[in-house]
């Protein structure tokens, strides 16, 4: 599955991420990297962007962008 | 010695940064986000200069910042990098600093926040870390101004025994192997232009284009290149990019796990996840931020703002008389008085009287840029934005012009495409500037009664908003169409702004204004006051009507005709506000002999609308005009703007007038 189609709370680890040129170079950078695991925080309040939570930190991407990060979704305990 | 400080955006550099510099800053600049390379001598120690880079997050070439603060740092000659990590996010704080630490040149890690750290029950270890690292490491709570004294005694001892960092080598293996081949393959292009082997191969192996270029390698090197690469991807099974952010995460986390012990969660980030659930809710959020900036400009125009201006308008009008008796009775020469009277001190002080308002207004957009808010505007905002082919990012800029349209335009450098730079730069000029206000405010107290005062301001904002969104649409579906632009960005945990830095930045925009107010107005309202005083032979003129300046003003006036407002002081005033906005209402006085009331007598109030609409929309004065060229790097568009803007006012303004005389 891919990273928008993770629920508002849920968690997953990223597999792989796609995309291409500086924009993908971007979310590699900011820490979108393979094995992290991520948090969809909350959608924006027009339905885009997307707030993730990894790393410690907040960060926010398009959900055009997060189609392209392939994700495995957490089990909830 | 020359120190560099660099960081990611949101660590607390600029707080650290005036700790160092205290007030001894060469350039002023714009709220809480750097966007120029400020400069500054360290307290106590007169030989040493602090730079302080643009906040970036990696040296790739994403965003021209990042180009910029890699070009300075491998071409200038600096003795140390001072690179500010927060301690709470210290992982991808360190990303960038494992790329500093590839450029070879002296460097210390500055542990910010580590105040924080410990309330939240957690520590790092700081002997261990830095022994991971190869880099000196200080721990700092810069906002306390505790470890800033150790801090610097620690950079200039690294750099005085030129100690680079040790540690080079983040991983074994397949790309470690290719890192060094490429190294060795491109030593002598990267020793030609000063870069340093290492950093240039890992550049080269992330595919970086610039690097590339610059180092000009043969079709056989890079061949040999691609071969290297190719194999290192079928050894590790990902592809260049990602195999080299995976090394760097890698070697941080592994660093991490030996020295970073946490044991609670940061209160800072609980805080913050529980004021965006209200500030960034998905119902609330919008109202909130409409709500949030009539606040600000109720306060700043109708409330604070509105009773500080006219507590100074006092002080300047009792300044104004003092002169006037003085000079009246030293029985000077009257052509001097009305120099002196009508001319320098009616233009300069109608201007100065709005300094309070706009001191206000800074005062509350430095507020919202420092707590963290604006990216979480941006955040709210970037699906509307999209639709005109922005990002959410655009909409900072934007809104610091309000304030101003040159810091504004200077802002647009945090953003990573070109297209996306042009757009906004061109876009920020419809949100009013405060130079405007000055006209604003006189108008509207003539021609609308008290009860629409506050009304037709907001709709002039709006309208110029409005105006915005139209331009933007057009642009995005002739002269910018193409890709949707990326965004990825930081939402960071709200902090109270420092009131030092804020205080620090409103002196800076006090002290620019006055400044301007005592050079350009002043020099503005010389002229104006010698070409309405002498005609053509200089002899002084009974009736201003007779002036130089009225016959400058009678050229052009026909132009404004079809605008209802044909009179040549209008005209007049409207080419001074190219110099500076607040010099229309300057001119205005001056024209009307100090009497600020008369101008209702130059426009009907279908005339004064049109105007107003004109004035909002008119070309960008000749400092923002200059900070277009600057940003561009291209003089052409800068002229461009300047009459587009002035074309486009001139229609918008017109159509105005017809729609209104019908009624």
């Amino acid at each position: 599955m891919t990273l928008n189609e993770l629920k508002i709370g849920e968690a997953g680890v990223i597999t792989t991420v796609g995309g291409q040129g500086a924009l993908r170079r971007r979310l590699l950078d900011m820490g979108l990297t393979p094995k992290t695991r991520v948090m969809v925080r909350k959608v924006a309040p027009m339905g885009d962007p997307i707030e993730l939570h990894l790393r410690g930190y907040e960060l926010t991407i398009r959900v055009d962008d997060a189609k392209n990060i392939e994700v495995e979704r957490e089990d909830k305990q | 010695m020359i120190f560099a400080l660099g960081g990611n955006q949101n660590c607390g550099k600029t707080t650290l940064f005036n700790q160092l510099t205290g007030s001894n800053q060469h350039v002023g600049n714009f709220p809480g986000v750097t966007v120029e390379g400020k400069s500054g001598t360290v307290k106590g120690h007169p030989d040493v200069t602090v730079v302080d880079l643009p906040g970036i997050y990696s040296l790739s070439p994403y965003t021209s910042e990042e180009i910029v603060t890699r070009d300075y740092l491998i071409n200038e000659k600096i003795d140390c990098i001072i690179n500010i990590t927060d301690a709470t996010n210290i992982e991808r704080n360190l990303y960038l600093s494992l790329q500093l630490m590839e450029l070879d040149i002296p460097m210390v890690i500055a542990l910010n926040m580590m105040d924080e750290m410990r309330e939240n029950g957690n520590t790092i270890k700081i002997k261990q870390f830095s022994e991971d690292l190869g880099v000196p490491v200080v721990p700092l709570a810069a906002v306390r101004n505790e470890g800033v004294d150790e801090l610097i005694d620690i950079a200039i001892k690294t750099a005085q025994e030129r100690k680079r960092p040790s540690k080079k080598d983040f991983c074994s293996g397949a790309v470690h192997r290719a890192i060094h081949s490429v190294a060795h393959l491109v030593e002598d292009h990267a020793d030609r232009i000063n870069v340093p082997p290492r950093f240039a191969a890992t550049k080269l192996i992330e595919g970086d284009e610039p690097m590339m270029n610059s180092l000009a390698l043969s079709d056989n090197e890079k061949d040999m290149l691609e071969h290297i690469v190719t194999e290192m991807e079928s050894e590790t099974g990902t592809d260049r990019e990602a195999a080299l952010a995976d090394m760097r995460y890698n070697f941080i986390e592994d660093v991490c796990s030996r020295s970073v012990i946490k044991n609670g969660e940061s209160k800072a980030h609980a805080r913050s996840v529980k004021i965006d659930s209200i500030l960034t809710h998905r119902i609330w959020a919008i109202p909130i931020f409409i709500g949030i900036m009539g606040i600000i400009f109720w306060l700043t125009f109708g409330v604070i703002g509105a009773a500080l201006s006219d507590g100074f308008t006092m002080i300047i009008d009792g300044i104004i008389g003092l002169i006037d008796r003085g000079l009246t009775s030293y029985g000077i020469n009257p052509v001097v008085h009305s120099l002196v009277v009508d001319g320098v001190c009616a233009g300069v002080g109608s201007v100065l009287s709005f300094l309070p308002t706009i001191v206000v207004l800074f005062f509350f957009l430095s507020m919202l840029e420092d707590s963290g808010y604006m990216a979480r505007v941006a955040f709210v905002m970037d699906k509307a934005l999209r639709k005109i082919g922005l990002s959410g990012r655009s909409f900072v800029p934007m809104i610091i012009g309000f304030g101003c349209s040159v810091p504004a335009i200077m802002a647009s450098r945090t953003l990573p495409s070109d297209r996306d730079r042009k757009m906004t730069i061109m876009l920020t000029p419809f949100m009013s500037c405060s130079a405007k206000l000055p006209i604003y405010t006189v108008f509207v107290q003539l021609f609308f009664a008290p009860q629409y005062r506050a009304l037709a301001m907001i709709c002039l904002y709006v309208f110029g908003m409005v105006m915005g969104v139209v331009v933007g649409l057009i642009l995005k579906k002739t002269a910018f169409h193409g890709e949707p632009v990326p965004f990825v960005m930081e939402l960071p945990n709200y902090r109270m702004p420092g009131l030092k830095s804020v205080f620090m930045l409103i002196w800076d925009k006090a002290k620019d204004f006055i400044t301007k107010a005592f050079t350009v107005i002043f020099t503005a309202s010389v002229i104006i006051w010698f070409l309405q005083t002498f005609d053509t032979r200089f002899n002084v003129v009974a009736n201003s009507a007779d002036s130089m300046l009225a016959l400058v003003g009678q050229f052009i006036s026909p132009v404004f005709r079809p605008l209802g407002f044909g009179d040549w002081r209008a005209a007049t005033a409207l080419i001074t506000g190219f110099s500076a906005k607040e010099a229309v209402i300057s001119t205005l006085t001056v024209l009307m002999n100090g009497d600020v009331a008369a101008v209702a007598s130059l426009f009907t109030v279908q005339a004064a609308i049109a105007f107003l609409v004109f004035t909002l929309l008119y070309t960008p004065c000749v400092a923002a005009i200059a900070a277009v060229k600057r940003e561009l790097k291209s003089g052409k568009w800068a002229i461009a703007i300047a009459f587009g803007q002035t074309a486009f006012a001139w229609v918008v303004a017109c159509i105005v007038y017809q729609i209104i005389t019908l009624f």
